[in-house]
């Protein structure tokens, strides 16, 4: 049991926002400070260190590569879901958010793959400090990739239903969603070139 | 229309909150009010706790060669055989009382507490914008205090590296594991939290309800949201690379070729142990303000309401506690003078420190010149609010030493420090939740606190208070360090101000004695306080004036408020009564 709150599907007229909305993009910015935290922390380890590794040389590039497409492409598909659900097209929803989620199982496939051959060569976290914020950055982020997973396959399943009851503010948690799953894609953006080219 | 709406729900709320089962309406329960109690209560628990902590610790700096009395015997042999302190135990009880007060006490009070309950009431919302999510924050608080607490049955204790968990030592010693999961939890709860107020604040005000005509308590609740909001995570990250260092060997914190007791240790090295100062400062500096800000808003409210005028600068006061929300950020490292991180980034923050030192004044200064022509009444809450005004004061004078690199050369990590921050937060904050205890009691309950009660639990507290960091000032400035197991016994310089730790000691239990004045009252009033209406203070904002006593479950409101003005709008000239309710037409 819980009170009508308003303004929970309807944007607020004066601040031109839905609830969910504005507390998404305060999540987000306190991911921010998350990730921003540990690049930093990244920077300091590596400019105070006597030496440094060049990424290419222990991490598969080409691997990373193909799996920033993949991620690049899901955010894709999520735009077109929303903007399915828009246009009133529930098929097509159901369509490219299924899509969404497959490249995410592709994405998190990839990343097992890559972590098994680390391991196979007894590359573990405790071997360098390289390695070290390698799986740290990887894994939190993985870690967010598993979260947003899980969200969308919700929305993609059982979640949907309130399609029929109340299609605008099902139309609002894709959105959400979407904006959380675009910022996943980014930090992945910074993360590719910061870990494996640079 | 939304109102009509929002009118039809809330009337529907009532009726259904007596189907309420038992755990939906008090465990799980997803109502602001309750969830704002069961915060309230869980850390006024862990208030307790964390003084008795402390409570053991006056005793050993104050008669270190003596067993504990009485409860002595009940302590492990590890902890205390023959109910003799051991120092391992001594480094636990600090560091878990920092921490208790810290994150599992003044925050959740101030926040999850008087933010939870006010907040929406004070903005005319019927809750707080995410319901689900705001009991899910208490749910992770909890486990989270909880594990806390239970970390010192673990082997080995709780954690002994102080509540700033310095590596390496951090990254060695027995506990730091329990605290740190603990901590995620509590750092998820906070955010959870931040989240739903700013939210609840930008989008649930009432019809009317302009940015300046908040009430400045829920100013104050903004900015401290953001502050928690963007300040957690750093610590979040933190926590996450320190627990690699313990659990996966990784090196973030540790440098090369460590040697702890002869034996070089075996970690791949090329960490830096000041990465986690500045990661972990940069958190706790705005938690510092995190701390303060509310109580000054509940301060605000207090000294408005009783001196029956409006706020002396209200939009000084907004625009300054933004401005020091926003200079919290940039002084972190004003905490590290001595570490060796150079002069140039010394004299950064020196500046820094020094200009938000400015807001911070103009706040207090506002407050004291809303005194100036009132006829104070004298009641409580009042003097409660009152002495948070000259303690906050010295504590915020004695912090200009600190922030000077040069002077605090001498200071840092002396009793000075400890006498610093705690004039701001124990008869600083902790004053001003008392202040907010007894004024918002009534709205809580039906009825108010008893009055002479309350002098007798003022008064003495006062008193114990000052009693209690006044000498840690002297101390300090005599050159004694902190975290000292036998209160500076072997050092011979420390032999003339030795004494000071009786006075501390005394003045402790001083203060332990007179807080049961306050249980007492508390529980007594629930029941046999006298009954008042809605508006017991003639207050002018919107949870006096548009709620009952308690306001309604499930919506508050019996019809949505509309505000009409300024928040503080007392004593104006030609009215019938000395104040204008926010939501009174013109």
């Amino acid at each position: 049991m819980s009170v009508a709150i308003p303004y929970t599907t309807d944007p607020r007229p004066d601040t031109g926002l839905y609830n969910a909305k504005l507390g998404v993009w305060l999540f987000l910015a306190s991911e921010v400070m998350l990730f921003g935290a540990l690049f930093s922390s990244y920077i300091l380890l590596r400019t105070s260190a006597p030496e440094w590794p060049a990424g290419s040389e222990i991490l598969d590039v080409p691997v990373a590569f193909v799996n920033t497409l993949v991620l690049i492409a899901s955010s894709v598909t999520m735009v077109m879901s929303w903007a399915s659900l828009k246009m009133n097209d529930f098929g097509k929803y159901r369509l490219y958010m299924g899509l969404t989620i497959l490249c995410a199982f592709g994405f998190l496939g990839i990343k097992a793959y890559e972590y098994g051959t680390k391991f196979s060569h007894h590359l573990y976290p405790a071997e360098s400090t390289f390695l070290g914020i390698y799986f740290v950055l990887t894994g939190l982020h993985g870690l967010h990739v598993i979260g947003g997973l899980i969200v969308n396959s919700y929305l993609w399943g059982p979640g949907a239903k309130m399609w029929k009851t109340e299609p605008d503010r099902f139309a609002n948690r894709i959105e959400v969603a979407g904006l959380y799953w675009h910022f996943v894609d980014l930090v992945w953006i910074f993360l590719f070139p910061v870990l494996y080219l640079l | 229309m939304e109102l009509e709406k929002k009118d039809a729900h809330v009337a529907h709320g009532h009726a259904e909150a007596h189907h309420e089962s038992f755990w939906r309406r008090y465990v799980f329960s997803q109502d602001h009010k309750v969830i704002g109690l069961q915060y309230a209560l869980t850390a006024l628990v862990f208030l307790l706790t964390g003084f008795s902590l402390m409570l053991l610790m006056r005793w050993q700096m104050a008669f270190p060669d003596d067993a504990m009395p009485l409860i002595g015997g009940l302590f492990s042999e590890a902890a205390a055989p023959g109910g003799r302190m051991m120092p391992e135990f001594f480094n636990q009880l600090g560091a878990m009382h920092g921490t208790i007060m810290v994150f599992m006490a003044i925050v959740p009070l101030v926040v999850g507490a008087f933010g939870n309950y006010v907040v929406p009431l004070q903005i005319g919302a019927p809750d707080m914008a995410f319901p689900k999510l705001n009991m899910v924050s208490y749910w992770c608080f909890l486990p989270g205090g909880l594990l806390m607490l239970a970390s010192f049955f673990l082997p080995g204790g709780a954690a002994r590296s102080g509540w700033t968990s310095y590596p390496p030592l951090s990254v060695l010693e027995a506990g730091q594991t329990a605290w740190l999961f603990a901590m995620v939890l509590l750092i998820t709860s906070s955010l959870l939290g931040s989240v739903n107020f700013i939210v609840t604040i930008v989008q649930l005000r009432a019809r009317g309800l302009t940015f300046m005509r908040l009430p400045f308590f829920v100013w104050s609740q903004l900015v401290t949201s953001f502050l928690l909001l963007l300040a957690f995570p750093p610590l979040e990250a933190a926590a996450v690379l320190q627990l690699m260092d313990r659990l996966a060997g990784t090196s973030f914190f540790m440098p090369e070729g460590l040697v702890v007791s002869g034996q070089i240790q075996d970690y791949s090295g090329g960490g830096s142990p000041l990465l986690w100062q500045h990661l972990f400062w940069f958190l706790a500096h705005p938690e510092v303000y995190v701390l303060i800000l509310p109580a000054l808003g509940m301060v605000a409210e207090v000294i408005a309401n009783n001196t029956r005028k409006p706020l002396w600068g209200y939009r000084a006061l907004v625009y300054s506690v933004c401005f020091v929300g926003f200079m919290s950020f940039i002084v972190w490292a004003h905490h590290m003078f001595l570490t060796g991180m150079g002069t140039v980034i010394s004299a950064f923050f020196q500046t820094t420190t020094m200009i938000i030192s400015i807001p911070s004044v103009i706040i207090v200064t506002c407050l004291l010149l809303s005194l100036w022509g009132a006829s104070l009444r004298f009641n409580t809450p009042m003097l409660f609010a009152l002495a948070f005004l000259p303690m906050f004061g010295i504590g915020g004078l004695t912090g200009l030493p600190l922030g000077l690199a040069a002077s605090d050369i001498h200071l840092h990590d002396t009793q000075y420090v400890i006498g610093h921050f705690h004039y701001v937060v124990a008869p600083g904050t902790i004053f001003a939740i008392f202040a907010g205890i007894y004024y918002w009691y009534p709205k809580v309950t039906g009825r108010r606190m008893n009055e002479t009660l309350g002098k007798i639990h003022f008064w003495p507290s006062l008193l114990a208070m000052n009693g209690i960091f006044f000498p840690m000032l002297i101390q300090g400035l005599g050159g004694m360090s902190r975290r000292l197991y036998d209160g500076g016994k072997t050092y011979e310089f420390a032999a003339d101000i030795l004494v000071w730790n009786k006075v501390m000691t005394m003045s402790a239990f001083t203060l332990a004695a007179f807080q049961l004045v306050f249980i007492f009252n508390f529980f007594w009033s629930i029941k046999k306080g006298k009954k008042v209406g809605a508006n017991p203070w003639n207050a002018t904002t919107l949870e006096w004036t548009d709620a009952p006593s308690p306001p309604i479950a499930h919506g508050n409101f019996p019809k949505p408020p509309q505000v009409f003005r300024t928040a503080y709008e007392y004593s104006v000239p030609g009215q019938p009564q000395d104040f204008k309710p926010q939501s009174q037409e013109a």
